[in-house]
């Protein structure tokens, strides 16, 4: 029989699905548009589509990118596996901070990785000036595949380390002591059964390391020089000052996104496909070892975390050091930095702050009420607004803010340059990780608790307020402190989107960087790094948990 | 086949300052069923874990026909375990689940899956071969944990508490699914459980344990018949405590009911506990010598007839008689009850231990 529920939920419903075709569907048509526009007859083309598989120039750099993100996606499966293993099933000193460490590098823009590693090991990088003068060589600095890859692959491993680490949990003891009952040794054991037990994980999550390397756009743009990948190339048709062609750029948006769409739909169905239900009633117990291997395992262990916070710390260090010329930091300390960004634009630090907790109201409220209505209330108009709210998952960073530009530069809704523009971009972007996470809580609480609610006399609305809502709060407010380190750490859209009077940390540390201030940019990320790591012992103080879920 | 195990002294301590087990000991017989049964949390897994070496073993030793494995890794102890959760390789089908120990051991794979073959034909399961372990019930997954525990003809077969997360009734059939396999290839087996009847039915015999010390190891029939201590009599099976005295050999319960009884030790104490089942007692009209009770209420359960009776003091018992044709004895009824003096069990009220003769 099918229940008749109040009206005030339709309402919303058709509400969010309103909200939802202005700052999504629409964008996005206008883009798709676009690229098939003759802007000079008006009339449907596929000449930009051509033109871009035509040119060898242009087909390269899909190369180029492919080859970068299959490489660093290979390397990150490689590292987050080890990782997880090593601690998972080894007693590895200090792991609880380990793991936060590892949370915080993951958590740090890609680009801040390449810009520190540039400091490293670029061409008057400290490591490249000490190898060069301790072995008398002429090495050049790591630049293009290979520093793209360095930055990628130690940026993304924490991705699968803690999905890889999620899996092993679940991975129930009694498992591994069947294999050794039978007579498996711990080679026989970890190939035979842990690793096809965890590779459905490891494939699920780098797909998703795949397509966040493959359409980040900072990390090749400064580490790259000649070697040029997709989203660097789209980048400098929408906003290089020599040709710009946005209708071209259009075509590029539509093709990135047809690959992102891809390979999410590629991961979707290994999720459902290749996994196996475990629980686990008695997870692996961390294990001592003998002399060898462990100083082995903490060997492996601290060298890869420590290789993943060198950007961070390398950032820190030098925020608090003078520069003679640009990116040649002295040993003197000084603050300087600091003093200059604080008078430089005073707006940044309150603008990050600001759009990043009314980015995450928005994306608190409306995910929620999306979550509940969707498990809930499902109709038609809910199973739409579902899909909606998940487009953003594929759309790469810098397309929507170029989705933005196209559809609200005119009235009725010219909001270009405002601050309404950033916070919008940062609440779509990052909306549909409180939505899945919310609905996984939400199908977890039993209907029949607010039905019961309902029956003592309560309205809906208000025993969804009074009963479920607090129900689901612990969760959804962890959930928040995530989106909320995500959100400021954003810089694909925000960089499309900015002004000067909506400049935010992260799109500052960018032009910094770009305009060789090194000391202006350390000092605006250490910022950024520090309130990252405040949020991040908040959430695990409040939670009372060792570990993330993503 | 078959081999004795022989568990010398053993002390398990955890986390360095828990001890768990202090210093148990127990033979274990070539080819036997042998169950330990305990309540929760008495030492029964902590102590087969200690066997197959997933727990170390801090003092004494454990041999296996006549070897020490204390050092030995499990991997290499040829021992088989059937777990509590099933522990079926969930990325596997049954086929390869099966051959899983037998591929470890590096059989060829012709021999190899005709040896799969035979033992799925033994738990019937030769029609599921390439089934998923997903697409399996529990009891199905259980009989494939079996099979592959056994399939590499292990020394010894461990299982902890296998059929706990069963429904009742499959219980039952497991219970003689496993009963007719181990007798079958004679695996000397360790076996754990909590559920007494479920040991009453398998074993060839129990090891009751409590607080990490084994109470009493016999077969079904002397423990449930003999216990050892009033532990053991009150968890296997049920028992109705009567303090009593022992003047010249006989029972005296105070209310002018005195039995005498062939059953007790010369030098038995004067203060003792009579442990008495519920079907150990006679239903006499009043005035007859025996233990005056009024019948509180009664439950028909088909084969038998229970009356819940109450002494003059207050003591609750309960009666167990076979139903026959008689009328059943209506509430608020003043009956007088007798023991079946043969089968009573008699502790000292001091040590409650058993004052019962060898033997008797
Ligand atoms: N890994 C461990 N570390 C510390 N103490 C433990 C550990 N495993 C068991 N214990 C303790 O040892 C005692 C015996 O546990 P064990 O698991 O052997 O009980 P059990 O007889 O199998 O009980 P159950 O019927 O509930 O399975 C318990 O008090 C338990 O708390
Ligand atoms: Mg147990």
């Amino acid at each position: 029989m099918k229940r008749k529920y109040s009206p005030v939920w339709t309402f919303l419903s058709l509400g969010i699905l309103a909200l939802f075709i202005i700052f999504v569907v629409y964008p996005l048509a206008m883009v798709l548009y676009r690229s098939v526009l003759d802007p000079a007859s008006g009339k449907l083309t596929f000449e930009n589509f051509t033109r871009f598989f035509g040119k060898k120039y242009y087909t390269n750099t899909l190369r180029n990118s492919f080859a970068v993100t299959i490489v660093a996606t290979l390397i990150s499966a490689a590292l987050g596996l080890i990782m997880a293993y090593l601690t998972k099933q080894y007693r590895v000193r200090g792991s609880a901070a380990l793991n936060i460490c590892i949370i915080v590098s993951y958590l740090s823009p890609p680009f801040i990785g390449a810009y520190a590693w540039i400091q490293l090991l670029g061409r008057n990088g400290l490591i490249t000036r000490f190898i060069n003068s301790l072995f008398h060589v002429q090495f050049g600095g790591i630049y293009g595949f290979a520093g793209i890859v360095l930055v990628f692959s130690l940026q993304s491993f924490p991705l699968i380390y803690m999905y890889v680490c999620g899996a092993l949990e679940s991975l129930d003891n009694s498992l591994n002591e069947a294999a050794e009952s039978l007579g498996a040794n711990n080679v026989q054991r970890v190939t035979g059964i842990i690793l096809p037990l965890v590779l459905p994980t490891v494939l699920a999550s780098a797909l998703l390391v795949f397509m966040r390397v493959f359409s980040d756009f900072g990390t090749p743009m400064l580490i790259g020089e000649g070697f040029r990948t997709f989203p660097v190339v789209l980048y400098n048709q929408f906003m290089g000052e020599v040709s710009n062609d946005s209708y071209f750029a259009a075509a590029l948006c539509v093709i990135i996104m047809l690959i992102t769409l891809f390979f999410f739909f590629l991961q979707r169905w290994m999720a459902r496909r290749h996994s196996y239900s475990m629980s686990a009633l008695k997870p692996m117990q961390p294990r001592d070892q003998r002399p060898l291997p462990k100083f082995l395992t903490h060997l492996v262990v601290y060298a890869v975390v420590l290789l993943a916070l060198l950007p961070q710390i390398t950032v820190i260090l030098t925020s608090f050091l003078k520069e003679s010329t640009p990116g040649m930091f002295t040993s003197q300390f000084t603050l300087d930095n600091y003093v200059t960004i604080f008078s430089k634009n005073k707006l940044v630090i309150p603008n990050t702050y600001l759009y990043g907790l009314c980015a995450i109201v928005l994306i608190i409220v409306i995910g929620v009420l999306v979550a509940y209505l969707a498990v809930r209330r499902r109709s038609v108009i809910t199973s739409t607004m579902d899909t909606l709210t998940m487009l953003p998952y594929i759309i790469p960073g810098s397309v929507l803010g170029i989705c933005f530009l196209y559809a609200f530069a005119k009235p009725p809704l010219a909001l270009t340059g405002t601050a309404a523009i950033i916070i919008i971009s940062l609440a779509v972007r990052r909306m549909p990780y409180t939505i899945r996470s919310s609905t996984a809580i939400i199908s977890q609480i039993s209907p029949s608790v607010e039905e019961a609610a309902v029956s003592l006399g309560a309205s809906e609305l208000k025993s969804f307020a009074e009963v479920t809502l607090p129900m689901m709060m612990s969760g959804v407010v962890s959930g928040a402190i995530m989106s909320w380190v995500t959100v400021i750490s954003e810089l694909s859209s925000s960089i499309m989107l900015y002004r000067a009077s909506t400049q935010t940390l992260t799109v500052s540390v960018y032009t910094e960087v770009i305009r060789d201030c090194f000391g202006n940019a350390a000092a605006y990320s250490t910022i950024l790094t520090l309130t990252s790591v405040l949020s991040l012992l908040l959430f695990f103080k409040i939670t009372g948990r060792r570990d993330i879920s993503v | 086949m078959g081999v004795a195990i022989k568990i010398d002294n053993v002390t398990k301590i955890y986390d360095g300052n828990n001890i768990v087990i202090d210093g148990l000991s127990e033979d274990i017989r070539p080819g036997e069923l042998f169950t330990l049964l305990g309540p929760s949390g008495c030492g029964k897994t902590t102590l087969l874990r200690m066997i197959i070496g997933f727990n170390t073993i801090e003092k004494g030793q454990i041999s296996v026909n006549g070897k020490v494995v204390n050092d030995i890794p499990t991997n290499r102890r040829n021992m088989g375990m059937v777990f509590q959760n099933y522990a079926v390789f969930p990325h596997m089908n049954v086929r390869d689940n099966v051959a899983y120990g037998l591929k470890t051991r590096k059989m060829p794979k012709a021999e190899r899956y005709k040896k799969v073959d035979e033992i799925l034909k033994l738990v019937k399961m030769d029609a599921y071969a390439d089934r998923m372990p997903a697409q399996l019930s529990g009891g199905q997954q259980q009989r494939i944990a079996l099979a592959r525990a056994i399939v590499i003809e292990p020394d010894v077969l461990l299982m902890d508490e296998p059929l706990s997360n069963l429904d009742a009734k499959l219980r039952v059939e497991m219970r003689n699914v496993i009963k007719r396999i181990q007798a079958q290839v004679g695996i000397t087996t360790v076996y754990v459980t909590h559920d007494q009847e479920e040991a009453l039915a398998i074993s060839d015999r129990i090891a009751v344990m409590n607080g990490g010390v084994i109470q009493q190891t016999g077969t079904p029939k002397h423990i449930y018949q003999r216990p050892a201590n009033e532990f053991v009599s009150g968890f296997i099976g049920l028992s109705n405590f009567m303090d009593a005295a022992v003047r010249d050999g006989a029972l005296d319960f105070g209310c002018g009911y005195q039995v005498p009884m062939g059953t007790l030790k010369a030098d038995a104490p004067e203060r003792v506990h009579v442990a008495i089942r519920p079907e150990e007692f006679l239903i006499r009209p009043k005035g007859e010598p025996g233990i005056p009770v009024t019948v509180r209420s009664s439950v028909f359960l088909g084969m038998t007839l229970h009356y819940f009776v109450t002494r003059r003091d207050g003591q609750e018992m309960e009666v167990v008689v076979p139903s026959d044709l008689n009328e059943i004895i209506p509430d608020g009824t003043e009956v007088s009850l007798q023991i079946v003096r043969e089968k009573v069990n008699v502790f000292d009220a001091g040590s409650r231990v058993s004052v019962i003769r060898e033997g008797a």
